[in-house]
Parts: structure tokens; sequence; C-alpha cells
């Protein structure tokens, strides 16, 4: 066994565990990522349309520009980098924290270091969990492994193909697999409006014809061996004119229907989850229930934009920067999701500095206010033009904030931030 | 040449595999015929797993009988084939009195079967057992000696240890036609038996454990006319984290027709729930529907309440090949000769294979096949170390002795490069095949991160093209072709 010591180890080397890296190397830390493929940038690599970095620089790059960019970041920075290494198991032990990464080249190696940074991302919802009945035929694919066959090992899943979910990720391989020369014959959703945004409504399926079936679901799955079909049905209860059931055929059924944060090691670290976003519950300062473990990225909380993942981390290797010269977190405050939210991370409010916050949307519709109140009394309110739950929110809040401050200066017991989306009346649906 | 052996056994199923490992102990030229891609592929793959405990059948049964004998094997056989077993125990659970006195009924035949140890339990004494059971429970039976086994794994040491021992393994071989040469009664007395593909293979015993099958293998024999009715059985699987995971197997008391709907600690941590039992006319339909999905969710949640939808992972169903008296049919046929049937091997098939296994040897033997000893019989097989069951420790020296072990494939269950490429070496080689094998992609993301590695690893160690791998073989392919340069951009 080899080993090896670092200030901080970072666990993932994706958008987030290369900007979280090159944050804590900069701040002078000496800082490991381990990642279990043989090459850097995480998900992006498989992402090769365009519409990654529009916010971090700017411009409109593919996945792999943008993973490139953030590979580059690390030029000239000390960033130790394990690859083709995967690790299975985290300790703590006495304030120090140990971890054990496998690979081929390098066999077993046990790190010990000060802080970890969670960056593991996330993994798709399956069909297991959508509980379709039918058979159990080939040719079901999560919509990002048929991604990755397509884009990177250059194979044709199919030439007949359905996709259930309309999120940006099953969007954009509608469009993918119809340049490949397959027959997209639907995109199943069922919700009553689409969950992906209306510029990949336009540009992945207007322009291709591809039919969009609103609150509808399949119901069951034909085939012996390859998959021969899907029944599809309206869904029951849903408003609006409901069509019968129908059947359609196809030989691909590709699943979109959810990102799951990818947290097997945290929870057998005894890294408390939240339930909601299923990634760890974190402090202002991004740090889990185990002190010296932190998390950022897509492992935390699916995050439909890059930019904003790279952002997130970015903070992250600031505090652990702080964590790592023994600055003390000072005071927090709670931080609940209040009406029409479906969560907010981080889960605490440190009143030294600036806090950012994310946040998802339980609701879709214009004009709806972000309103934060602590103790009942509203600190911050803003108007958002258009709120859907598949567009994170993003908000600062400082601690120095009048009303923040002079609610402490009052003495107030009520010290919990609640965070709501309000939709003023009549225009609420 | 076509190759001719003393014995053909038609169907690697548990039964199948358990009487070719069997008869491997001799000195005898054995071939073993599957349809399938694989082995175990049939009713072996698609069941509870559960080795029961000797109390549900009536005593004047063939199947109570084989069932104790054959419980009674399994820690030998674990021994020597090391596929994953567990004597975790078995409870009856009654909510009133009605119920307790269908369990007096059970453990009254427990007793009369001969299973060992097993006893009458107030409601205390069940809790205790088993603290997660609903507390409405009042008492029940616990059978100690009852226990889970994974029962593909199980088919595929049995094979192991077949061919390790001589046995001829032929998969893809679909058993279709039979001609018989020499005359009625004679010594040269032989069948040919054709594979719907074309290929042939002759035999002077043919043992018909062909499953759900094995009245259409019998009607090409000319032997008896019986038919087996498929019954069909849903079951779903839910997540290692479960909180619903019990320490034993929970069953209800039972009705006539079926054992009930039962909560199932696996031996590899996930918990099962299931199954449903409903008569169906067609022996491929394995489709699941939504209405069982309710049922075996609330009869589960009766017994444990814990158990919750949420944590489904996957959901499966398998087809029991039952026979009208409900009896297994195991003897040498009165129409064929040299032919046994080994039939109607529904629950509890897998608890009772190794006994059905001696039962089938001992009719052979009685029809006048000579069994001498093979001095060079080797009972064990090597064992593959499994990286998600080492100690740290261990997983450093595995991945010293081969750097595969480090290259970890599926990352719910921890699965390692090695133990892919060992599947693959023993034979397994479609996706379905290295997955029972191996337990790669079935945790909790269900493939969606290894697929594409166990795709790659497969087509370096077979040279099959991309599209000529399967799930399950056939035409179950996984990706149709590449794409062509034209279509590309
Ligand atoms: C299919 C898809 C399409 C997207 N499209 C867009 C888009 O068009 N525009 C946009 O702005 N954003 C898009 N996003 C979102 C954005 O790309 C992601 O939010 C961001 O890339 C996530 O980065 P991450 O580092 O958190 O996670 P990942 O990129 O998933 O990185 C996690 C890394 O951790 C590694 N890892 C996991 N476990 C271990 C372990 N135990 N040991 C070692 N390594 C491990 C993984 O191999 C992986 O490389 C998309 C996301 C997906 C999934
Ligand atoms: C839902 C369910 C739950 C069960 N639970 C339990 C349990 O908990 N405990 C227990 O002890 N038992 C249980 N059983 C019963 C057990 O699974 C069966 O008794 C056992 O698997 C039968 O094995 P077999 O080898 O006889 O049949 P199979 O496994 O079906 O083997 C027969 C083989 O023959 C092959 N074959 C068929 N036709 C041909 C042909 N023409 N040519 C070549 N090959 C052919 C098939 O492909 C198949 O692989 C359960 C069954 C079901 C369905």
């Amino acid at each position: 066994m080899k080993h090896t010591e670092f200030d901080a180890v970072v666990i993932g080397g994706g958008a987030s565990g290369l900007s979280a890296a090159a944050e804590m190397s900069r701040g002078g830390a000496s800082v490991a990522v381990v990642e279990r493929e043989e090459t850097l940038g995480g998900i992006l690599n498989q992402c090769i349309h365009n519409g990654f970095g529009l916010h971090q620089y700017n411009e409109e790059l593919t996945g792999p520009e943008y993973a490139e960019r953030c590979i580059r970041d690390l030029d000239g920075l000390s960033v130790k980098v394990f690859t083709g290494m995967t690790v299975t198991l985290m300790e703590t032990e006495e304030g120090t924290q140990l971890l054990y990464g496998f690979s081929r080249e390098s066999g077993m190696v046990r790190f010990r270091c000060r802080a970890i940074v969670l960056a593991m991302g996330c993994r798709e919802r399956n069909r297991g969990n959508l509980g379709t009945p039918g058979t159990r035929p080939s040719g079901i694919f999560t919509a990002g492994l048929a991604q990755r066959l397509v884009n990177i090992d250059g194979m044709v899943p199919g030439r007949e193909c359905v996709i259930v979910g309309s999120g940006d990720i099953g969007l954009i391989m509608a469009r993918r697999m119809t340049w490949i020369g397959a027959r997209v014959r639907g995109v199943i959703e069922i919700q009553p409006y689409p969950a992906g945004i209306t510029r990949n409504i336009v540009q992945c399926l207007r322009d291709f014809d591809i039919p969009l079936y609103l609150s509808h679901s399949i119901t069951r799955i034909y085939g012996k061996d390859r998959i021969s079909g899907v029944d599809v049905a309206p869904v029951r209860n849903a408003g609006g004119e409901a069509s019968g059931a129908f059947h359609i055929p196809c030989d691909t059924l590709l699943l979109s229907v959810g990102l799951v944060p990818e947290n097997e090691i945290s929870r057998k670290a005894g890294v408390r989850l939240h339930p909601e976003t299923g990634g760890p519950v974190v402090d202002a300062r991004y740090m889990t229930s185990v002190t010296g473990i932190f998390a950022c990225g897509n492992v935390l909380h699916v995050h439909d934009l890059v930019d904003y993942a790279s952002e997130e981390a970015r903070h992250c290797g600031q505090a652990v920067l702080d964590y790592l010269s023994g600055v003390s977190a000072g005071e927090q405050l709670r931080v609940g999701a209040g009406r029409n939210v479906k969560y907010v991370v981080p889960g605490r409010f440190a009143l030294t500095g600036k806090n950012r916050f994310y946040l998802r949307s339980m609701i879709t519709g214009t004009g709806a206010r972000l309103c934060v109140r602590l103790g009942g009394i509203e600190v911050l309110r803003r108007k958002l033009p258009y709120v859907q739950p598949s567009e994170m929110i993003s908000f600062d809040l400082a601690a120095d904030e009048d009303a923040i401050s002079s609610r402490f200066t009052t003495g107030g017991d009520e010290t919990d931030l609640e965070v709501s989306l309000e939709i003023p009346e009549k225009e609420g649906a | 040449m076509m190759k001719r052996y003393d014995v053909v056994v038609i169907g690697a199923g548990v039964s199948g595999a358990a009487i070719a490992r069997r008869l491997s102990a001799y000195r005898l030229s054995i071939a073993l015929l599957e349809k399938e891609i694989d082995v175990s592929f049939g009713v072996s793959k698609a069941n509870s797993g559960v080795i029961h405990g000797g109390f549900h059948h009536s005593p004047d049964l063939l199947k109570s009988r084989l069932e104790i004998q054959g419980n009674l094997m399994y820690d030998k056989l674990q021994r020597e084939l090391h596929f994953p077993f567990r004597r975790c125990g078995i409870l009856v659970a009654a909510f009133s009195t009605e119920e307790m006195r269908i369990v007096q009924e059970l453990y009254n035949r427990g007793v009369a079967n001969g299973a060992i140890g097993i006893e009458l339990c107030n409601g205390d004494r069940m809790h205790m057992l088993e603290p997660k059971l609903n507390s409405d429970v009042m008492g029940g039976l616990f059978a100690p000696g009852g226990g889970i086994v994974e029962p593909y794994r199980l088919v595929f040491s049995l094979v192991e240890s077949a061919v390790l021992n001589g046995v001829d393994l032929h998969t893809n071989f679909d058993v279709a036609g039979v001609e018989k040469s020499g005359k009625t009664g004679s010594e040269d007395r032989e069948y040919v038996l054709h594979g719907s593909d074309g290929q042939s293979i002759r035999g002077r015993w043919v043992i018909n454990a062909a499953g759900l099958f094995a009245d259409r293998i019998s009607g090409l024999f000319g032997a008896e006319d019986f038919r087996i009715h498929p019954r069909k059985g849903e079951e779903f699987l839910l997540d290692r984290e479960a909180s619903a995971h019990t320490g034993r197997v929970i069953f209800p008391v039972p009705n006539p027709v079926s054992k009930g709907m039962l909560v199932i600690p696996t031996v590899e941590g996930t918990t099962m729930i299931g199954p449903t039992a409903l008569e169906t006319d067609d022996k491929e339909d394995l489709a699941t529907s939504s209405e069982n999905f309710e049922k075996v969710f609330y009869s589960a949640r009766r017994l444990i309440p814990s158990v919750s939808e949420r944590d489904i992972i996957t959901s499966f169903a398998g087809l029991r090949p039952s026979l009208e008296d409900g009896d297994f049919y195991i003897a040498r046929s009165e129409k064929a000769e040299r032919f046994v049937q080994v039939a109607g091997i529904q629950s509890p098939g897998l608890t009772a294979a190794p006994a059905i296994a001696e039962y089938v040897k001992d009719l052979l033997k009685q029809g006048g096949l000579e069994l001498t000893e093979d001095p060079d019989y080797q009972g064990e097989i090597p064992a593959v170390p499994r990286f998600r069951s080492m100690s740290l420790h261990e997983q450093d020296a595995a991945v010293k002795a081969d750097p595969a072990y480090g290259n970890i494939i599926c990352r719910c269950e921890n699965v390692s490069e090695a133990e892919v490429v060992a599947a693959i070496r023993r034979g397994h080689t479609s996706l379905d095949g290295i997955k029972f094998y191996t337990r790669a992609g079935m945790g909790r993301c269900q493939g969606g991160f290894c697929s594409y590695k166990i795709l790659q690893i497969l087509r370096r160690e077979t040279g099959l093209p991309w599209e000529k791998i399967t799930k399950r073989g056939r035409k179950s392919w996984i990706v149709r072709e590449r794409i062509s340069p034209a279509k590309t951009s």
C-alpha cells in the first residue's frame, strides 16, 4: 500500500472538483484530485453540444471545451492528479481524514489529509425507479449512457427511438439521435409543461418535427429480446383534454428522468444526507455533518448549469482554505425552504461576509417574488422574471444587510431564515 | 464425427446443473445442453432464492422429502462451491388465532417431515427474533434451518464444477428434434438430439430437466404426456439501504395455493419482496404489471411496516413450472427407454436440487447405468475473490497480485475488472451473464455507469464486435452499429 499526505483531497475530477482544487491550490494548500476515469472533466466530456460557460466565460463552449479550460486552470499550480483511481472508502481519525483509492496503475493508495472535498457528481435515475411494468428487454438506456455510447464510443444505440422525460439531457439526445440517423418518435413528459429550457424545445424538437407529449407517461414496455414498443397514456387527473392511450413501436427507449447525487461513499463515512437534494447537508462553508468533509457541485445538489457548479466549488475551496488556516466559522443561522421552494443550499447562513444561496422552485410562472424572512420579518425581497423547477435560482445575502444586523441587535430568539417564492394574487395559477 | 455421450442432460437450470455435477463424479461422458446463451437463464434465474425450512408441504409428497434432504446438503455444497448462502432462518408470522391454528399445522408437518429445530413462538419471541415485524403479529413459527441463496450463482458454480470434472456444456443448443437409433431394448439403442440450428449430439441416456418446456421435450421423445402450467411470480428488489431489511426471511401464513408473499433479506444485502402467484398460458410471459405492484407492497408492508416503494431498484417476474398434482415428477419414463423425467420442479426446486441430483443418480443406477467412481473427481472449485467482501488488507494484497483488482468497474456494488474478466473466462459472455456472475449493474444505478465499461472489456476479451454483444443472447443486442462517418456531422 502506498501512503501519501495532502492538506486537502478532492474526490472527483469534474468541473466542480477541478475548480475547488484550483482555488485551494492558489490559496497555498497542497491538493490532490482523485478521478475514477482515465481523463479529467467528468460529465462534460460526453456533452459535445454547446451552451456551457455563458456565465463563466461569456462564451458558448462545448462540454469538452469547458473541461479543457478547467484543466488549463491547473497549469502552474501544484495540484497532484490521480486518474483511473476510484475512492472506495473514507474514514475520520482524530482530526485527520483517511481516504482509500484503487487504480490499476498505483494499486491501493492511502491518503491522509485534513480536509476532503466531495465532488463525485451524480447518477441518473433508471427504469427501476420508474416502476414501469412490462418486459425487461435490451434497448433501454438512461439518456446519459446513450450519450456516452454515441458521443465517445461512436455507436448507434438503435433506429426507432422514444424518449421519456423532457429535461435538457433528453431534449439534446432527441436531436443527437436524429443526427445519427435514428427516428425519434416522441418525447414523453409526465408534467403539463416541458422540463427543459425553451431554447432546447425549439432547437432539439421543433426543428426536427419531433412530437412532445405533455401530461403523458409510458405505461408498459414490450419486447422479448430487444424492446419492440411502449404504451403511452395521458396522465390521470391531468388538466386539459385527455386523448386515449396509444402504442409507439420502437427499438430503443431513452430515459431522462432525473439525476441523483452520487453519495455511496459519503453515506458510509457518516455524512448526513438531505431528503430533498439527495446530497449532503452542508453549512455556510460547505462543510457536511462530518468535520473536515466538504461538498460541492452535483454531488451536493443537481446543477443545470456548469457555471453554477464551478462557482459553488470556488466558494467551497475558499471555505476549505479558511478551515485549514483555523479561521472559525463563527455563528451561523439555519436556513429553511419555505413556500414553493423545494430546497435551499447551503443550509446555513454565516454572520460574516457575503452568503450565496442556490434554490429550486416548485412552481412555474412569471412575476414570482423571492422572499427571505428572518424570524418572520422580511429581510430580502426580489422580483424574478420567470421561475420553473428546472432552472436554478441563486441570490446573495450579506450579513451586514441592515435588516439582518438590526435584527440581531434587538436580540430576537427566532433566528431561522426562511426562503420562499410568492406569486402575487391573480397571476398565480 | 458427432460426439456420443453416456448421458445427455437437457436444461442447465438448477436441476440439470445439479444432476450433471453429481454424475460428473463417475466415469461417464456427459453433455449438458442449454438453449439460452448462458446457464440458469430459465426459471432458476428469477425466483425468491429461499432455502426452505421443510414445513410447507405434506410428508407424503416427493417434494417434501427432497426439500428436507436438499436443505441439509447446502453447507457442504457451499464449502465446495463458494456461492452466496446463509442460514438466516425463516419466520411465519400469524396475525390471529385463526392463523395460529394454521401455524400449528405447519409445525406438525415440519415435525413429520423431520425439519430440524423448528419451534412455535408467541408474539414476544417473534419480535425478539425479528424486531421489524408488525407489532400486531401475535405469534408464529421459526425454522432456524431455512436460509437464502443467490440462485444463479448456485447454478453457475454447479456448472463450473461439472465442467471442471469433464462435462461438456453446450449453450445455445435448443433441442428441437430427436431420432432414435438402434433396436428397442438393445445395448446399442441411442438418441440423436438435433438443435434448432442444425447441430446434433448423440446420447445413450437422456435426462429431461427442461423446466417450463419439459412437456415439449417429453413429447419429442414420444414419452409421457403431461402439461407444464406456468404460474407467474413478480418480485421487487429494494436498495441495500432500505430500512425494511430484516434478519430473517418473513412469510405470511400460507393459503392452499401459495406460500404467500414474503420479505426476503437477500444474501447480498438487498431486500426482496414478493412473489405473486398467477396462472398464465404463455411460457415466455415475463412481464410485470402495476396491479401486482400494489398487491405485493400491501402484503409486504403488513408483515414489515417499514417496506417502502421509494427503495425499489428493480422488479422482475419468474414462472413456476408446475404440474396438475402439485408434486415433482421425477421418474424413468415408462414409454421411452433410458429417458428420465425431471419435471414439475416448482418451488422448493432450488432447495431440493442437490437431493434431486442424488435421486436421479439412483434412478439411473436402478435403470442399469454403470456408475464407477472417478478417482480424479474434484468436489471443489477455485473461489473468485470478490473485491467488495475483502478487508482493506486483503484488497491491498489482491491488487498487488493482480492489478485488475484495482480497477473498480461497478461503483454501486464495488466490482473490479478482475471479477468481470473472471466471469468472461468462465463463459459468461452476455451483459446479463456478467451481471449475474459479478453483480456489476445490479446496484442502485442498474448499469448506468458500468455498462459501457463492461462492453469494452467484453470486446477486448472475446473479440466480439460491438453489435454482436447482447444483453442475454438472441436478438437482445445492445447497440446496432458504428456511426458511419457520413452521419457523424
Ligand atoms: C448529461 C448532462 C448534460 C448537461 N448539459 C449541460 C449544458 O448543456 N450546459 C450546462 O451549463 N450544464 C450542463 N450540464 C450540467 C453540468 O455539466 C454539470 O452540472 C457539471 O458538469 C457537474 O460537474 P461536477 O464536477 O459536479 O460533476 P461531474 O462532472 O459528474 O464530475 C464528477 C466526477 O467524479 C468522479 N467520481 C465519482 N465518484 C468517484 C470516486 N468514488 N472516486 C473517484 N472519482 C469519482 C466521476 O468519475 C466524475 O468524473 C449537464 C449535465 C449532464 C449530466
Ligand atoms: C417466482 C418464483 C419464486 C421461487 N422461489 C423459490 C424459492 O424461494 N425456493 C425454492 O426452493 N424454489 C423457488 N422457486 C422454484 C425454483 O426456482 C425452481 O424450482 C427451479 O429453479 C427449477 O429449476 P429447473 O432447473 O428445473 O428449471 P429451469 O431453471 O427452468 O431450467 C431448465 C432449463 O432448460 C432449458 N431448456 C428448456 N427447453 C430446452 C430445450 N428445448 N433445449 C435446451 N434447453 C432447454 C431452459 O432454458 C432452462 O434453462 C421459485 C420459482 C419462481 C418462479
